[in-house]
């Protein structure tokens, strides 16, 4: 499949995004926290999972979604909204609890929700997957061509809302797609101690759909296996499952010590660190210039610091704000 | 007035509101040929076809849970988990999802998700099918929870539970299915949050709800024919509380019992009476008494079952003992 290079500049440009902007969070982070490890200090108060490493699955994925296609994302879904196309002030301004956040404080980096951008995800593993379903299921009675798409992690891939939500995307044929991003671990236990079968894949056969699994660190490879399982999915034939195998470089949180790593597995992986690989690879082919590529990079950077500068600068919310929204 | 059973003014509710708005569906359990093990979505299938009434695997979580994704999507679904019994394996979906959602997405996710259940005990069905646990889901902000009496309440409240943008649980006692009344043919709707007072005195101030409504009435009419009054509170929406009808009969009553047939611990009439207590403690001529099933599980004999379930003679005696009587 040949792919414009506005595309290609595009995904890597996506990839940059994420990495960038979770880069500067891991570092904002530490501000009020050490040397103590006070979790609720400013400037980003709460428990915070970062997407370093996996950037591939979420914007291979996103760059065939429209807007109005809908994504449940994960606990970990900075990249996942950004790869959909997000703002990232209102990103930073929600990790800082501030009032111009995406949810206006009330959600925090876990629970973020763009309605504009059909984006939404949580913190209880698994428990997006019935909703894309749901909007599959929505979709489908509005005669409307989208697409709904649910990222999980491999961990997810084990409770019961990933079984009855196959089964009940594929007895009604619904415009869904399942990405599985397996970075080895669910929290701390490895897939091997998690998961009978070797990869997530082969369980589509036991709800009559198609599987595959993809290097989830090139992001061609997992552009090309997404675009044919959303293809389809708009064509009105049926969910698809796709497992991407990536690798976290960080703990499951900021802090976590990740001691259940073996010695020399990160740098193992850093050597198919989807970003760099993925320019070198743009340079060498000419589709993009070492300068056009530094361009992109401090492009980027500028979004990621206006963003910070735009969270740090927003107003708290009034605490009177804590009772609003328990009902619309 | 045309009499109507109370799974009858249910039906016709889910029936006049699918013809007027064609984003709402139903989906759950045998809802579709079968029409609902109880007969509330009998025929619908018929008039609106697989699309609208659909059938589903024995799958809680995936009903509820694509129920807030479609309802994220713009439907409004009404879904039904066959027993409130079941619902565990759903609890995620309820509380954590569709009752966060629009709190955790500062008030910019709307979720007009019905989800229908059956609670109540009656009919020998054991520990695991007779369950009272409407206290469970008065906990959850975010969640209104109804749980009407009356065939009348039973419409209204329905339409505006479908028409409302917040996730609803919606309970209908079984044992009240087969119960007639007076239900006007054209669509209505009875407000969220307004309790109704189904009998008017001025002795004691009983709070019953669903089943126990009528029980409450019948203890009231003998306590009549010794000239005690009682007046009957039903809340009809056990969150939000209607507070302002229970406190102003206390005002005028002085007294209170409390009626369910949830078990006491930790009841629905916990929080009734320790509303009260808090707001109108110093209206209060005695201690308020509450009338429920004792703490154990739903036992399966008749004879054991209707000693578990609060009896009219159980409210007699409670009202007599506010009353000093």
């Amino acid at each position: 499949m040949p792919v414009e290079r506005e595309k290609l500049v595009e995904l890597y440009r996506t990839m940059l995004k994420i990495r960038l902007f979770e880069e500067r969070v891991a570092e904002i982070y530490w501000e009020g926290k050490s040397p103590v490890f006070n979790i609720a200090a400013d400037p980003i108060p709460g428990e915070m999972h970062l997407y370093i490493g996996e950037e591939a699955v979420a914007t291979g994925v996103c760059a065939h979604l429209r807007p109005d296609d809908m994504v449940a994302g994960t606990h970990r879904s900075h990249g996942h909204y950004i790869a959909k196309g997000g703002d990232l002030k209102k990103l930073m301004a929600e990790l800082f609890g501030k009032k111009t956040g995406l949810c206006q404080g009330k959600g925090g980096h876990m629970h973020l929700f763009d309605a504009g951008l059909h984006f939404g995800c949580g913190g209880i593993i698994g428990a997006g997957i019935p909703h894309a379903v749901g909007a599959a299921l929505a979709f489908k009675m509005q005669g409307k061509d989208n697409v709904a798409v649910s990222f999980i992690g491999d961990g997810a891939a084990n409770i019961g809302a990933f079984h009855e939500s196959l089964n009940l995307a594929a007895i009604w044929k619904l415009p869904v797609v399942i990405v599985v991003e397996d970075n080895l671990y669910a929290i701390s236990v490895p897939k091997s101690k998690s998961t009978a079968v070797k990869s997530n894949a082969e369980r589509a056969a036991a709800y009559g759909i198609p599987g595959v699994l993809v290097d989830g660190m090139d992001v061609m490879a997992v552009y090309e296996a997404a675009g044919e399982a959303i293809a389809r999915a708009r064509r009105g034939e049926g969910p698809s499952l796709i497992e991407c195998l990536c690798y976290r470089y960080r703990g499951h949180f900021e802090g976590d010590p990740q001691l259940y790593k073996p010695e020399g597995e990160e740098e193992e992986w850093r050597k198919k660190d989807p970003i760099p690989n993925f320019r070198a690879k743009l340079i060498r082919e000419g589709i993009l210039t070492e300068e056009e590529a530094n361009k992109i990079q401090e492009e980027v950077a500028a979004l990621v610091a206006e963003a910070e500068k735009f969270a740090r600068e927003s107003p708290w919310p009034e605490p009177e704000e804590a009772l609003k929204h328990v009902f619309l | 007035m045309r009499k109507l059973t109370f799974a009858q003014a249910l039906n016709e509710a889910l029936r006049q509101e699918m013809r007027r708005d064609p984003t709402i569906y139903v989906a759950g359990e045998d809802v579709g040929k079968y029409g609902g093990i109880f007969g509330v979505t009998a025929g619908l299938l018929e008039e609106f076809g697989e699309e609208r009434v659909r059938d589903t695997p024995i799958t809680e979580s995936a009903i509820i849970g694509s129920a807030v994704g479609a309802a994220a999507a713009g439907l409004r679904p009404v879904v039904e988990i066959m027993f409130i019994d079941f619902i565990g394996v759903a609890l995620d979906q309820l509380f954590n999802q569709a009752a966060k959602m629009k709190y955790m997405f500062g008030g910019k996710a709307k979720l007009p998700i019905v989800v229908r259940t059956t609670c109540g005990a009656g009919m020998c069905a054991a520990a695991q099918h007779s369950q009272s646990l409407e206290a469970w889901f008065m906990h959850i902000p975010g969640l209104k929870v109804v749980a009407p009496s009356t065939p009348y309440d039973a419409k209204g409240l329905l339409i505006s539970s479908i028409r409302d943008d917040n996730p609803v649980f919606f309970i209908e006692h079984k044992m009240l299915y087969g119960l007639e009344g007076d239900v006007p043919e054209e669509p209505y709707t009875i407000p969220l949050g307004v309790a109704d007072i189904k009998r008017e005195g001025k002795d004691v101030t009983v709070v019953a709800t669903m089943a126990m409504v009528h029980k409450a009435l019948e203890a009231a009419d003998e306590l009549a024919k010794e000239g005690i009054e009682v007046e009957v509170v039903d809340p009809r929406t056990l969150s939000p509380l209607d507070k302002e009808t229970i406190i102003n009969s206390v005002k005028k009553t002085h007294r209170l019992v409390v009626v369910h047939e949830a078990v006491k611990q930790a009841g629905p009439g916990a929080e009734i009476a320790a509303m009260v207590a808090e707001e109108a403690f110093d209206y209060l001529d005695a201690p308020i008494k509450r009338v429920a099933a004792p703490f154990t599980p739903v036992p399966f004999s008749p004879v054991l079952e209707s000693a578990y379930i609060p009896s009219k003679d159980n409210i007699i005696s409670a009202v007599r003992e506010v009353l000093g009587k």
